[in-house]
Formats: C-alpha cells, sequence, structure tokens
C-alpha cells in the first residue's frame, strides 16, 4: 500500500505551469527527499499535498482517499503534517505555547470533546516534543526573540506534536549551522521511526545522509526519481540540476 | 480540572470581593452608577471576547446588546412573562442573532468584516425604528410596574430597589466573569489567540478556524446581549438608541482603554469611561468629542490599553 | 400612460441630481479606497464641512448670492482639502494606514468633526441661497435650473477627474502607487505624499458634493450620515476601487434610492442599503460591476 499518491497533479499561475501534471507515490516508513533548482515547484507541489493550495488539475490520494476536495485542517486530522519554508510560528507567544496549540490538535480533537484532556496533559506532550527538537531549555521563551536556527526546530517541534503519519519538511536546515545541522538529521532519523518524511533539501549532504529514494523535480515535472545512487549517477539530472556535463 | 493562571483567579476573586463591599461605603447614586458600569462591563467583556482574544474587530455589537434588550424587553412587554424568563429569553435572542450574522460575516476578513458588521448592526438599528409601533422607536418603551418585580425561591425580588439591582448585576457579572476565565485561560482560548496571532498557521495545525472564530462571536453576541436583557429588565426601559452605532463605539472603547485580551480590562475600561463621560456630560454637551479624541489617542499611543500595558511591562499572568 | 409621464421625468430629473452629487462624493471614497487601501468612515463629514462652509460663505460675502457660491465652491473644498492633508498626516500616517486603526481612527474624526460643528454652528438646519433662480418650464412643471446645473457641474468634475487620473502625470503616480506601493517608492515616487494628496483630494470631492447640494438641502451638522452610507453603497456595489464601477454605481444606487424612499418610507431605504452592502460584501466581494479586487 502506498502512503500518499498523486495522478496528474498541476497547479499553474496565470500561464506559469509551477506544478505540471505530477504522478507520485509514498510508501509508508521512507524518508523521502524532493531536490530540484529553485523554482522547480517543490514548495507548490508539496503544499498541494498539504491543502494549502489548490490544484488547477490532478487528484491526491492518502492511504488511498482521495483527498484532493479536502480542507487543509481535515488533511492534518488524517495525520499531513506541514512545515512552511518560511517559518510560520505565533511569534509573540511563547515556545511551549506554540507547541501546545499544536499538541491541542492531537489531543482534544473537536471543539467540544467530551472528553477534554487537561492543560497538564497538553503542556506534557509539548514539552516532549520540544525536548526532541533540542529547545527544552527553551520553553518559556518568546519564540519571536528565538534565533533563526531555534525557530526553524520549532516549525519542526509543532510538526512533531501533531505525530503524524507524514511529515512534511520544506527546506528544514536552511539557515542552520553545521552542528544545528547534525541534531536536526538526528531528530529525523528518530522520527522516521514513526513516521513517513517528505523532505525538500538543498544541502545535499543531508539529502545524502537521510533520504531512501529521492525525487527531482524541474520546471514543475518530475525528472527522475529513484536510490541516492542512482540519482547521482542519472545522465539528465546531472545535466538539469547538478550542471556537470552530462 | 487542574487550576491554572491561579493569580488571575486570585485576582478575579479579590476583585469580586471588593465590588460587593463597595455597597456599603459608597453613597447610593455612585452604587447606582456602578451598578450601571458592571452591566456594560459585561457588554465590554464579551465585546473583548471576539475583538481582544480573537482579533475580530467589530463595530456592530450594539446589534447584540439590543437583540438581548429587546428579545428580553419586549417578551415581558407584550406577553407579561416574569423577568427570569424574559431573561432566558433575551439570551437566547442574542444567541440566535449572533450565530445568524457570524455564520455571515465570518466569510468577510479585517476591513470588510468591519463593514459587515456595522451594515448589519445598522440595519437592525433603522428596524428598531421602522417598527417603531412594536419597539416604541426612538422615544422606547418603559415596561409596566408588575414588570418590575419578580419572585424567586419565596424572596420578591424589586427592581426598583437599588441594592436588590446592584446585588443582581453583581451576581450576573461573577458568572459572566467564570465563564470567560474557564474559557480564556483554557484551550479553548488557547485557540482564540492563536487565529488572532496567526490565523493561516492555525489552519496548517488542523484546526477548523472559520468554527472557532464562529464560537468566538457567538459567545461574544450572546455575553453582550446577557448584557443587554440584563439592563433592559433593570431600569425598565427599553429603546432605539440601545442598537445605535454610538453603542457599539463605547464597547469598543472601554475594550481599548482598559486592555484587550485581558480578562479585567473591560471592567477598568468600563469604570473609568463612565466615570469620565459623567463628569464631562454635566460640563458640556459636546462629550463625543471626547469619545473621538480617545479612539484616535489610544490608537495612536496606547493600542495595548491600561492592563495590556501592564500585562507587557510587568505581569505576564494578567491576560 | 400620458399623466404617468410628468412623474417620470419628475422622478427621473431628481434622480439625475442626487446621483450627481452621490456620484461626486462615491469617487472620493473610492479614490482613498483605491489607492491608500484604506476606509475613510470621516468621508460623510467632509461632505457635511463642505455644506457647512457653503453656508458660511454666504454669510460672510457681501452682494449676489451667486459671487458667495462661486467663492464657496474654491473656498469650502480648499479647506477641506487642508484639514484632510493635516489629519493625514497627524494620525493615519502615524498607524502606517493600517486598515482596522484607519477606520477605528477615522471615527475618531467623525465624532471629533461632529461636536467641533455642533459647539461652532449649531444644532439648527440652515438654508443656503441658490446661485441663479431661474426656472425651466416644461409643459407639466417648472423645474429648477440649479439643480441641472449641478448635473453638469457632476459631469464636468467627473470628466476632469478623469483625465487627471488617466492622461496626466499625476494621475500615472497615483496608479503606480495603487499598482505597488514597494515598486513605487523603489522608482522614487514619494509614496507618502501622494498618500497625504489623495487623501485631501477624496476629501475635497466630497466638500465639493456638500457645496453643491446645499442649495436644494439645509446644511446640518448630522448630514453626512446619508451620503456616507450611499457613498459606502455605490462604492461597494460598484466594485472596491474601480472607478468606472463607481461611476455606474452611483447612477444606479442614486436613481433608485428616490424610488425606493417613495414607495417605501426613507427608513427602509436605508435597511435595503445597508443590508445590500453587507451581503455584497459576504457574497461577491469584488462588488457587483467591479473586477476581482478583493478588500
Ligand atoms: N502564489 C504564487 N503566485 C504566483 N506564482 C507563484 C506562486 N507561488 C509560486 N509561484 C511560482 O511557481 C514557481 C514554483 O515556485 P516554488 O514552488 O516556490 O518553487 P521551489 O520551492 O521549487 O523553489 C516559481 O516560478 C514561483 O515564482
Ligand atoms: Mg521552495
Amino acid at each position: 500500500m502506498t502512503l500518499l499518491r498523486t495522478k496528474g497533479l498541476s497547479r499553474h499561475f496565470d500561464g506559469l505551469k509551477a506544478v505540471d501534471g505530477v504522478d507520485f507515490a509514498l510508501d509508508p516508513g521512507e524518508i523521502r527527499a524532493i531536490i530540484g533548482p529553485n523554482g522547480a515547484g517543490k514548495s507548490t507541489f508539496v503544499s498541494l499535498l498539504s491543502g494549502r493550495i489548490k490544484p488547477s488539475a490532478g487528484q491526491v490520494f492518502f492511504e488511498d482517499r482521495d483527498v484532493t476536495g479536502m480542507p487543509a485542517h481535515k488533511r492534518v486530522r488524517m495525520g499531513i503534517a506541514y512545515t512552511f519554508q518560511i517559518t510560520n510560528i505565533y511569534g509573540a507567544m511563547t515556545v511551549l505555547e506554540n507547541i501546545a496549540i499544536a499538541a491541542q490538535n492531537r489531543l482534544r480533537p473537536h471543539l467540544f470533546s467530551r472528553k477534554p484532556v487537561s492543560e497538564v496533559e497538553i503542556a506534557r506532550a509539548a514539552t516532549k516534543a520540544a525536548q526532541e527538537v533540542g529547545l527544552g531549555d527553551l520553553l518559556y521563551e518568546t519564540a519571536g526573540t528565538l534565533a533563526y536556527g531555534h525557530q526553524r526546530l520549532l516549525e519542526v517541534a509543532m510538526g512533531l506534536a501533531l505525530q503524524p503519519k507524514l511529515l512534511i519538511l520544506d527546506e528544514p536546515t536552511q539557515g542552520l549551522s553545521d552542528s544545528e545541522i547534525e541534531n536536526f538529521q538526528e531528530v529525523v532519523r528518530r522520527v522516521a521511526q514513526s513516521a513517513t518524511v517528505l523532505l525538500i533539501e538543498h544541502n545535499m549532504d543531508v539529502v545524502m545522509a537521510l533520504a531512501d529514494r529521492i525525487t527531482v523535480l524541474d520546471n514543475g515535472r518530475v525528472l527522475a526519481e529513484g536510490s541516492p545512487g542512482e540519482i547521482v549517477h542519472n545522465d539528465a539530472v546531472q545535466a538539469a540540476y547538478l550542471g556537470a556535463p552530462a | 480540572m487542574t487550576l491554572h493562571n491561579g493569580k488571575l483567579l486570585a485576582l478575579c476573586v479579590v476583585t469580586v470581593i471588593v465590588l460587593f463591599g463597595l455597597q456599603f461605603v459608597l453613597p447610593p447614586y455612585l452604587t447606582l452608577a456602578l451598578t450601571r458600569i458592571l452591566i456594560l462591563s459585561v457588554f465590554a467583556m464579551g465585546y473583548n471576547m471576539l475583538m481582544g482574544y480573537t482579533g475580530l474587530l467589530s463595530l456592530g455589537h450594539a446589534m447584540f446588546f439590543a437583540a438581548g434588550l429587546y428579545a428580553a424587553g419586549l417578551s415581558t412587554y407584550y406577553w407579561g412573562v416574569t423577568l427570569p424568563v424574559a431573561f432566558v429569553l433575551g439570551i437566547v435572542g442574542a444567541f440566535a442573532v449572533s450565530l445568524v450574522i457570524g455564520l455571515l460575516a465570518l466569510r468577510t476578513q479585517a476591513v470588510s468584516f468591519m463593514i459587515v458588521t456595522l451594515m448589519f448592526a445598522q440595519a437592525g438599528y433603522l428596524m428598531t425604528l421602522q417598527f417603531t409601533n412594536i419597539t416604541g422607536g426612538d422615544q422606547g418603551l418603559t415596561l409596566p410596574t408588575d414588570a418590575r418585580s419578580f419572585g424567586l425561591f419565596g424572596m420578591v425580588v424589586d427592581m426598583t430597589s437599588d441594592t436588590a439591582r446592584f446585588n443582581l448585576a453583581l451576581l450576573i457579572f461573577t458568572v459572566v466573569l467564570a465563564v470567560l476565565f474557564a474559557i480564556t485561560q483554557g484551550p479553548l482560548g488557547r485557540l482564540f489567540v492563536a487565529v488572532r496571532e496567526n490565523e493561516p498557521r492555525t489552519q496548517m495545525l488542523g484546526f477548523d478556524t472559520y468554527a472557532i472564530k464562529l464560537t468566538a462571536f457567538t459567545v461574544s453576541g450572546t455575553i453582550s446581549g446577557t448584557a443587554g436583557a440584563l439592563y433592559g429588565l433593570m431600569f425598565g426601559y427599553i429603546g432605539s438608541s440601545f442598537a445605535g452605532f454610538q453603542n457599539s463605539i463605547e464597547a469598543l472603547l472601554y475594550t481599548l482603554i482598559g486592555g484587550p485580551g485581558t480578562l479585567l480590562g473591560p471592567l477598568l475600561g468600563t469604570a473609568v469611561m463612565t466615570m469620565l463621560i459623567d463628569r464631562l456630560s454635566g460640563i458640556t454637551t459636546a462629550y463625543l468629542i471626547v469619545i473621538g479624541v480617545l479612539l484616535i489617542v489610544v490608537n495612536l499611543w496606547f493600542p495595548k490599553g491600561i492592563l495590556g500595558t501592564i500585562r507587557d511591562r510587568w505581569l505576564g499572568w494578567l491576560k | 400612460m400620458m399623466d404617468l409621464a410628468p412623474y417620470l421625468l419628475l422622478a427621473g430629473l431628481e434622480g439625475l441630481v442626487m446621483a450627481s452629487v452621490l456620484m461626486l462624493t462615491a469617487l472620493g471614497l473610492s479614490l482613498v479606497f483605491g489607492v491608500m487601501r484604506v476606509v475613510n468612515v470621516a468621508h460623510g463629514e467632509f461632505y457635511m464641512l463642505g455644506a457647512v462652509g457653503a453656508w458660511a460663505c454666504a454669510q460672510f460675502v457681501p452682494g449676489h448670492p451667486a459671487l458667495a457660491f462661486c467663492v464657496a465652491l474654491v473656498v469650502a473644498p480648499l479647506l477641506v482639502g487642508v484639514l484632510a492633508y493635516l489629519a493625514d498626516w497627524a494620525i493615519l500616517k502615524r498607524i502606517n494606514y493600517d486598515p482596522e486603526g484607519t477606520i477605528v481612527s477615522t471615527i475618531g474624526m467623525l465624532y471629533i468633526i461632529q461636536q467641533l460643528t455642533l459647539m461652532s454652528f449649531g444644532p439648527d438646519a440652515r438654508a443656503v441661497d441658490a446661485p441663479f433662480y431661474y426656472t425651466i418650464r416644461t409643459p407639466w412643471f417648472g423645474y429648477s435650473s440649479y439643480k441641472l446645473f449641478t448635473v453638469v457641474m457632476a459631469l464636468v468634475l467627473v470628466a476632469g477627474l478623469w483625465v487627471m487620473l488617466k492622461r496626466s502625470k499625476w494621475g500615472l503616480v497615483m496608479r503606480a502607487t495603487q499598482f505597488d506601493r514597494e515598486t513605487a517608492q523603489n522608482f522614487g515616487i514619494p509614496v507618502n505624499r501622494v498618500y497625504s494628496i489623495v487623501f485631501a483630494i477624496g476629501a475635497m470631492l466630497a466638500a465639493i458634493g456638500g457645496v453643491l447640494v446645499v442649495p436644494n438641502q439645509q446644511a446640518h451638522y448630522l448630514m453626512g450620515g446619508d451620503p456616507l452610507l450611499l457613498s459606502f453603497v455605490v462604492v461597494i456595489v460598484g466594485g472596491l476601487g474601480s472607478i468606472p464601477g463607481t461611476i455606474a454605481a452611483a447612477i444606479l444606487i442614486g436613481m433608485s434610492d428616490g424610488l425606493l424612499s417613495v414607495f417605501f418610507s426613507p427608513t427602509a431605504a436605508k435597511i435595503f442599503s445597508t443590508l445590500l452592502v453587507a451581503f455584497v460584501l459576504v457574497f461577491k466581494p469584488e462588488g457587483l460591476f467591479g473586477r476581482s479586487n478583493r478588500v
């Protein structure tokens, strides 16, 4: 069974084909990297998966269910978590509160749930997610005042607190220091034990270290797909993306 | 339920006790003024739920105040229902109106939302004038004497007695304060603030933000209507002016002055403003000019209000 | 049928007069929204100030009423324009044209202008003489030539505004600012000054509407409410910020408002207007005539 599948997925912006007829499949448990030059349509593609953007054509299936018309918040409930490429957190709130909002979704699925969990449980779940990404010491800091790298980690922690089946990370290591990247790779490996990870990444070292398979996007289309070894030696990829002569 | 934000809870308890004690030291006319302040601050607390916590700036809350006022007042005036029943009908009326208006208005955002709430409220106000034969229009209706008291557990509560009015107002105020404490300091309140701070993000954390906003809107309108019902029944008068634009603006101003998004801000803002307006209306008929100046000044230099400023500078738990 | 014609003609003429003043006033609101993306709730008060200014000119300028009228037509809008320019500089610029903050601030301005007028001008409605009284004869009734002059004036002004927006350098600057504030700034357009001037022009258009209307309708400190509401209707039905849409809507609303008030009560007509604004914004935010142009 595939976890997630797309059929002819497309999104046009006034004639610009940002995503153009992509057929894509993701198996449960894998770490998949999406690479491609700037403007290839990677962010748009994962936004279509998460429901943040509506497709111009094509379909998205999650666990063999057609979720194309489903609003984003319901997809999150089904287990698709999305972290933004441009950090998007609650700047005025503390780290703990930021993650608590995410944790609350899982613990209290409806606004008027009959069995509401207590604030203590929400706080405990949020603290755990913070510790997993290494933000355990910064729980009461105001999120907007954190260093950039920490804000990126907070994004990831919010994704983790949802305990998703699929975690989509859009360029999570952008702007992180080497040691932070090390730490981040640890986090992703741990997450991957319980969730499928879809990772957009520019840093090829990270991709090579983490990915089970790689999909290459170019001009909104899938250029190639395969294991890291296959992709590195793929001529078309070399030509289009890695810049080496074919 | 576990206790959280115990400091704020303690402050609320102290506030209620102090308010209760005030009736024994204040001269009667100030007790009466305080009764009005309590009811109007319930109105502002309802407003604050939407504007302060959820970040949705309505320009039409007079519509909900008036819905409560008219539903309660007209049902006792025409059908002779007892005051407690009329009060409940007022709350139900405000709930229904705020649910319907919320369903519509929340399809819009920001500036459109402000204009839509303004226009619906204006339509409501004009309707109270259009149907003057029922509502009494500008002149209003004075409730008959037998609608000025009610029996409760064998006691007769007289709405012309200052003491009875004050304590009843304080009781309702306390209940609303408790409800709002439970909402704002818990998970639901966190979602309201999440929508205010970053709605798209909240959506991507799996929340139906329309439903959250509708909840906030309806709670807010219902509480404002509760204040309206109480006001009408307690002072025995219902009239169009309560549905007017100025009433909406006063709720906004009380909230702005006291501190949007703080639980006790509306009480403080209402107290400060009603005292100020009472003083000024003795001096000049044009006290509205003060409202105008304050709207601008607060917006320019004091957008967090009194308690909001204190919260940001010193007491983080004051929310 | 024959005896219905005079009524229709009269209603049509009255509607046309109404529509032309409304067109000017609504264009002011629309221009401000279009370029600055803010809603000016005090717009009706600028209209009222125009009317009160015309009354003041009539008091202080001796001689023929036409002279006072001509002075008013220049002086009142200019003073209102200066006032609006100052308000923009003192208030709106400082809150960085935050859309919600601007609405709250202009509500404050509304109260201040209204109350200051009440304190100086007083609570009474006051009439102003028309500049000329020539009556145009039709087979059925006489009609004030001044009212028709209003229509012509409004058309001339709107045409002038149109030419300025589409042809002049100033219009280009405004359209550039409207299109993209950041880019305009980068191209050396003094965006801040453009905003102040646009806000002033918007207010002046309302003030001219007030000057033109006051020989037909008495000046009063609360007279700004109705034109504000109707301008809202026009601007929102016509599509926020769309000038052709605004003009089309002004004619439609101006012509129909009179009829609605005849068949129903004026209050019912206003209920209809307010609900129309609300429902258009809820269900068709780009306006009934406009392009997609969300708030
Ligand atoms: N909201 C949008 N409106 C118009 N064009 C867009 C929008 N979002 C993305 N694009 C365009 O779509 C293309 C793909 O963008 P994106 O998905 O962000 O690429 P990537 O993430 O691979 O760098 C780019 O040319 C970008 O300019
Ligand atoms: Mg991208």
